[in-house]
């Protein structure tokens, strides 16, 4: 049997599949080129094979957002890389002011089939300003919509649903992912099993094996599986805890309601993340959860966020700031009770 | 008058300095068709102030008084596959191209017809090849972007990006200088250096030259200090057309006068800045070289415009399918 596709890989492989089969395709972003091949190489081999439409720029976050969003409106269909999401913070205004808007300020729905790739996340020592998950600070833009790599969402697939939104869409990217397996064929582990639902947010549902109504669910992005799915894991051999894992491939716009008969098999709920607390994704999920569930919950929707803290370096203060599987479990078992 | 050839500064070039005009040579007899451009731009924005000063129009606007030439001059040199972004003080840019007072007026009024439906207001304009946008600086990378697009897939178009003397001030027009001398993209920028930013004088927000830093960048420059349409035409159509055949970038520098406030009733100038504005304003100036066919063609569009202000003032809002 042979190993599992890694995510890297994975995403690696859609990119040159985009390339292939999209004649408007761009890949645009800081040191991409080969033999570099990108920060996190997940454009190895694209500008020796597609040298015209993949290009290596000055390091200019704007503006190479910018640039993407004059090739999407003539109708082309870049994907830009940041080598750090923090970077995204330079490309703000063009993807608020600009990109997004132009979908429909002028009156009528402009196409503007881009993708802001944003490597994410900590748990790799990189420190405050290489380290953040941003998806709290571009959710609420009108038209810019929020997408995750996870190990279950082939790339290609994203990539097609992206683009095909002819909107602007970031794809956040949790770094500790790229080196990881992307699951295959249900199978999460000896335990857990996964499916891929047909909601528009198309949301990856990991179940127990045989398993009935379970005692929570737990809505995360996929850069918090591989700890959501360990805590899972514990909670059920170590104390019969059942956990559900939902993991959206589209943050944003996110409608719970097509999941509602998923979530509402059970009486608790957590939603998990790893941006600073407050003012972030899984607070506009607990406010839907509730519109929806107040009733049946046995208790408030359990918001766990990475601490509302920069993010250390040394790694055992940024472990301590960040959401870990093992915090992630013990407030589980605190809120079973 | 002498012609001039078209005078380009490459940023390893030496440069030569062109023969100083101040502004105030003689105009031009124009073609009917220029004339009416000019004074059809000119009567808007008058109407525009206007409408204000009487409560009629919400919201703001900037408006062009002075620099209207510069569009009806350059606009003769591209054609309408050549793409065109705007900025906040874009009326004439759009009336030059498009010759749409109606359209231009309701979507500042919200009326129907309205170019953009009445969302995007005077300073968010999108019909064709030409779009305008709000944020300083922030279309340079744009543009860029779809001279990128030109290039490879519609050789021998440009893309045009209009900023002012204090779009300078901000990082995004260095980012896209550098990429679009870099990857050598058919970019022509035009600055009308109007000697205002706002309130701020130029000298007050800009260090150095808008020359020198287009040199710095290996990117070729045009000063054009001329308000004549022939010159300015005559000095920039054989740069435009290298920069089709050969692409890359070029800066022209407009030396102009902002004869209007910056919004509505907001100049702070001193009077005898203002005034210099004024006496160099190519309305006066053509009107006294040229003044039987102007006084003939200044009625006619002042006329032509009180009508489509009647006309556009008595349609129905505009309304918008909001998706």
């Amino acid at each position: 049997m042979t190993r599992p596709e890694r995510v890297i890989g994975n995403l690696n492989r859609a990119l040159h599949k985009l390339l292939d089969d999209d004649p408007r395709a761009y890949v645009v972003g800081e040191d991409i080129a080969d033999p570099y091949g990108g920060a996190f190489k997940a454009t190895r081999g694209l500008s020796d094979r597609h040298p015209e439409r993949v290009i290596s720029s000055p390091i200019s976050e704007g503006g190479i957002v910018g640039v993407a969003a004059g090739l999407a409106l003539t109708g082309n269909h870049p994907v830009v890389e940041m080598m750090f999401s923090d970077f995204a913070a330079l490309a703000f205004d063009q993807l608020l002011n600009f990109a997004s808007k132009s979908v429909s300020m002028y009156g009528r729905t402009v196409a503007m089939g881009m993708v802001v790739r944003c490597p994410t996340g900590g748990n790799r020592g990189y420190g405050p300003t290489h380290s953040q998950s941003l998806q709290k600070h571009f959710i609420g833009i009108p038209a810019l919509s929020l997408h995750e790599m996870s190990p279950f969402h082939d790339n290609a697939d994203v990539l097609t649903a992206m683009l095909s939104r002819e909107q602007p869409c970031m794809l956040f990217e949790d770094k500790t992912l790229y080196t990881r397996g992307m699951h295959q064929g249900g199978v999460v582990d000896d335990l857990f099993r996964y499916e891929l639902l047909d909601d528009p947010s198309r949301t990856a549902r990991v179940f127990p094996v045989d398993c009935g109504d379970p005692d929570w669910i737990i809505l995360a992005p996929g850069g918090l599986t591989e700890r959501a799915v360990a805590a899972m894991r514990t909670l059920l051999l170590e104390e019969e805890v059942t956990c559900e894992l939902l993991v959206p491939s589209r943050l944003y716009p996110f409608t719970v309601e097509p999941l509602l008969e998923t979530v509402s098999r059970a009486r608790r709920i957590c939603v998990a993340e790893d941006s600073a607390a407050d003012g972030t994704w899984g607070e506009m999920l607990a406010q839907q959860l509730h519109q929806h569930l107040w009733r049946r919950l046995a208790r408030p929707v359990l918001l766990l966020s990475a601490q509302p803290s920069v993010i250390p370096t040394a790694a055992h203060l940024e472990h301590a700031v960040l959401l870990q599987a093992t915090a992630l479990r013990r407030a589980l078992t605190e809120a079973s009770q | 008058m002498a012609s001039a050839a078209p005078h380009l500064i490459g940023g390893t070039t030496t440069a030569t300095v062109p023969p100083a005009r101040t502004g105030a040579e003689p105009l031009s007899l124009l073609p009917a068709e220029d004339l009416d451009t000019l004074l059809m731009i000119r009567h808007f924005e008058l109407a525009v102030l206007e409408l204000f000063s009487q409560g009629l129009l919400h919201g703001t606007t900037h408006t062009c008084l002075g620099q209207e030439y510069i569009p009806v001059a350059l606009y003769a040199l591209l054609d309408e596959g050549d793409y065109i972004f705007s900025n906040h003080r874009g009326h004439g840019h759009y009336l030059a191209r498009f010759r749409d007072p109606h359209g231009l007026l309701a979507e500042i009024m919200g009326r129907e017809g309205a170019v953009c439906h009445g969302v995007g207001g005077s300073q968010h304009i999108y019909r064709d090849r030409y779009l305008s946008t709000g944020v300083q600086g922030e279309s340079l990378p744009v543009a860029a972007g779809v001279a990128l697009h030109l290039r490879r897939a519609e050789p021998g178009r440009i893309a045009v990006v209009h900023i002012g003397d204090g779009t300078w001030g901000e990082g995004a027009v260095y980012e896209a200088l550098n990429m679009a001398q870099l990857w050598r993209l058919p970019l022509l920028v035009v600055v009308e250096n109007n000697k205002i930013a706002q309130s701020t004088p130029t000298e007050r927000q800009m260090a150095g030259t808008i020359q020198a830093r287009a040199a710095a960048f290996g990117i070729r420059y045009h000063h054009v200090t001329s308000h004549d349409v022939v010159q300015v035409r005559r000095e920039l159509s054989d740069a435009i057309a290298d920069i089709r055949t050969r692409p890359q970038p070029l800066v022209v520098e407009f030396s102009t006068h902002r004869v209007g406030p910056h919004s509505k009733g907001d100049d702070s100038r001193p009077a005898e800045v203002v005034r210099h504005a004024a006496a160099r304003d190519w309305y006066h100036r053509y009107g006294e070289r040229h003044p039987e066919q102007f006084a003939v063609a200044d009625r006619n569009q002042r006329l032509a415009m009180a009508e489509v202000v009647r006309e556009v003032q008595a349609r129905p809002a505009s309304r918008w399918e909001h998706s």
